[in-house]
């Protein structure tokens, strides 16, 4: 059966031309597919510089992968024609991470709603369009009559960025690329946007792509982990144990960065080095260069991933002992996705806790 | 009893709009112990980064101060000329402001920009102890000497913010305001920021209050807590009561609010949005999302009194 959405072993390097000699490897041989019949939540977690947001662009065609392929339907969207175009920009939406860039600043930011709504017929009378886009505006929590006819400058970053999650929501889409959809957004905020995310995937049948730094959020809303670092994947799996034990040291090291709400101070003062950018040429994991546990092999061949559980894979020569996967079959470690009914209960008002099941 | 550092008394900020006069802070009082790291969080508008601000007398028009009294070691900063209050800032209270990476001039060298910090304010040093004073300080924020050679876009996020800091604490101030200072950093590099911060002010004996709406960040770094919403500061409690015993049902929601890295599905959000705050609910501007609000709640409003050993809170059922 064809994925719905595929990335084959993504490489993307930029630079490297007349006038730069250097080149930054953006995104190193990633692989994921997402199903188009049993909807999922994938988190894509790393920090700035780790490729997070280039694969954004690439999966939506924004960019070219200077290796690899992505395909929709079966179909590289390099050679994909205008009409099949069309089909993917309705069942693909994206939720971008700075509201500030999606907006024209000439236009209401009822332009963005209107637009599509015209462009894919989803309303037969403007009366009919103005409700859709009141209903999808209150589902994110805004008020629409002080969010139409107001100009971008004239809503804070979280109303806009809502304002993009409404617009999502509006055209019913298969597949949600998030990046960074909440990290503008308000506590109280947060959690109604990504309660409508979760919701999307139960209720309607989304698959979601949420790209982010934050790995709290990643750990609520995603069934499957992907940790990316300076482009290459750390380590992936089920959600539960990437975030509850952690086995990448780089991994180990975002987890215990985290600031942690709660009366427990968690926070050691161990200083870490910077992260430089890399450099092609480089060998190695890109990791060895900050890494406490770094040996010779380390600095010469990139480690492969390692599937040291059922569901979950880790690049790192610590777990040399166990079975090596290639790049592109590192979605066999993700939990099938439990289908809708199968859903345990969270507690009231949380909506739908999302266990996948191992 | 300890003694204040900076005091807040009755302080109240108005914004004057052409729909009217928007109370972007209403009564705001509380004090600031010496070498205290306190929190003020809030969603956004309830009015942190405007308090923030006024502290410093930094609010511009259609913005105003309407009264109140700030006091900083015995000085009223209210009474004071507009000069002598730009030779406060800096020198006495000093502010790490919002992405303040941005804040910095791209075309000036680092050292350039502290040196005129320092010229600003009267420091007059031969050329040499001037450049000696910058190497300590980027050292001291953990950045290379070398570093003052360059220009803010040879530098990485987390090193632009502690050369923010850097200039911030360049005549050692007694107040730190750091407002939302790590929040476009990835959380390696915030730790980092966050323990040079933590560094630097115990070097210099000084008071910080860390402005913004992460509270795993406040949990982690901040000695006590103070909450706004609406434009009012409705509890103000020791961190770790703020998370173990929230007194105001504000407080209790928004700490509800958080995800959690240990229990999938633990947090939800708070019913209904943040009132407008030129049109406030009558009574208790949080009684409309409020699970335990009463009749006193929608008529009057509460008090912000001692509700604690170490606690005051805004809220009739306390």
């Amino acid at each position: 059966m064809t994925p719905l959405l595929e990335a084959r072993n993504l490489t993307k390097i930029f630079g490297g031309g007349v006038f730069e000699r250097k080149q930054t490897v953006a995104l190193e041989d990633f692989s994921i597919s997402i199903d188009g019949d049993r909807p999922s939540v994938t988190a894509v977690v790393g920090e700035s510089g780790s490729g997070k947001t280039t694969l954004a662009r690439l999966l939506l065609g924004l960019v070219t992968p200077t290796r690899g392929q992505v395909l929709y339907n079966g179909r590289d969207l390099r050679t994909m024609g205008a009409p099949d175009w069309k089909v993917f920009r309705h069942d693909v939406q994206v939720i971008f991470q700075d509201p500030y860039e999606v907006y024209n600043p000439f236009y209401r930011v009822d332009h963005v709603l209107t637009t599509p709504v015209a462009k894919f017929k989803l309303a037969a009378t403007k009366a009919a369009a103005r409700t859709v886009i009141e209903d999808a505006l209150r589902a994110v929590g805004l008020r629409p009559e002080e969010t139409l006819g107001r100009f971008p400058h004239q809503l804070s970053g979280g109303q806009r960025q809502r304002v993009m999650v409404a617009r999502a929501l509006l055209l019913k889409p298969r597949v949600i690329l998030a990046d960074e959809p909440v990290s503008m957004v308000d506590a109280s905020m947060r959690a109604t946007i990504l309660a409508s995310l979760r919701a999307m995937t139960v209720e309607r049948g989304i698959s979601i792509i949420y790209i982010t730094h934050d790995l709290a959020t990643a750990y609520q809303i995603g069934q499957n982990i992907v940790v990316l670092y300076r482009g290459s994947v750390a380590e992936a799996g089920d959600v539960e144990c990437v975030v509850k034990h952690p086995q990448h040291p780089y991994t180990q090291l975002l987890i215990s960065s985290i600031p942690v709400a709660s009366a427990e101070r968690t926070w050691t003062t161990e200083m870490v080095a910077d992260p430089a950018i890399r450099v092609t040429g480089q060998d190695g994991c890109t990791f060895a260069d900050r890494c406490p546990s770094a040996t010779s092999p380390c600095l010469q061949t990139p480690p492969p991933l390692f599937r040291t559980a059922p569901h979950r894979a880790v690049a790192c020569y610590l777990y040399q002992s166990a079975p090596a996967l290639r790049r592109e079959e590192m979605v066999a470690v993700f939990a099938a996705p439990v289908p809708p009914k199968a859903e345990p209960s969270g507690p009231p008002g949380s909506g739908e806790a999302q266990h996948a099941g191992v | 009893m300890i003694a204040d550092v900076l005091r807040v008394q009755g302080l109240v900020v108005h914004y004057h709009t052409p729909l009217g006069a928007v109370r972007a802070a209403d009564n705001i009082t509380f004090g600031l112990r010496v070498e205290e790291r306190l929190g003020l969080v809030g969603e956004s508008g309830s009015g942190k980064s405007t308090l923030a601000l006024a502290i410093l007398r930094m609010i511009k028009p259609p913005g105003r101060i309407e009264g109140g009294e700030i006091w900083l070691d015995g000085l009223n900063l209210m009474t004071l000329s507009e000069e002598e209050m730009r030779q406060v800032r800096l020198a006495r209270i000093a502010m790490i402001p919002q992405g303040s990476m941005n804040s910095l001039n791209p075309v000036m060298r680092i050292r350039a920009q502290i040196a005129d910090a320092l010229r600003d304010h009267g420091v007059r040093l031969p050329k040499r102890e001037v450049d000696e004073r910058i190497r300590d300080l980027l050292h001291s924020v953990g950045l290379r000497p070398d570093v003052a050679s360059m220009f803010p876009h040879e530098l990485s996020g987390g090193m632009k913010q502690r050369a923010c800091i850097a200039i911030a604490i360049s005549l050692r101030p007694r107040v730190i305001i750091a407002d939302e200072p790590t929040s476009a950093l990835d959380v390696v590099v915030q730790k980092q920021v966050m323990e040079t911060l933590a560094r630097v002010q115990k070097e210099l004996e000084a008071s910080v209050i860390l402005v913004g709406h992460d509270m795993g960040l406040v949990a982690q770094f901040v000695d006590r807590v103070g909450i706004m919403y609406a434009g009012k500061l409705v509890e103000v409690s020791p961190v770790r009561d703020v998370f173990t015993q929230p007194l105001h049902p504000y407080t209790r929601l928004l700490i509800a609010s958080l995800p959690s890295l240990q229990h999938k599905g633990s947090f939800q959000g708070i019913p209904g949005l943040p009132p407008l705050l030129r049109d406030l609910p009558s009574g208790c501007a949080f009684h409309p999302r409020c699970p335990h609000a009463v009749d006193r709640c929608r008529t009057e409003v509460p008090r912000f009194k001692e509700a604690g050993t170490a606690s005051w809170a805004a809220c009739h059922l306390l």
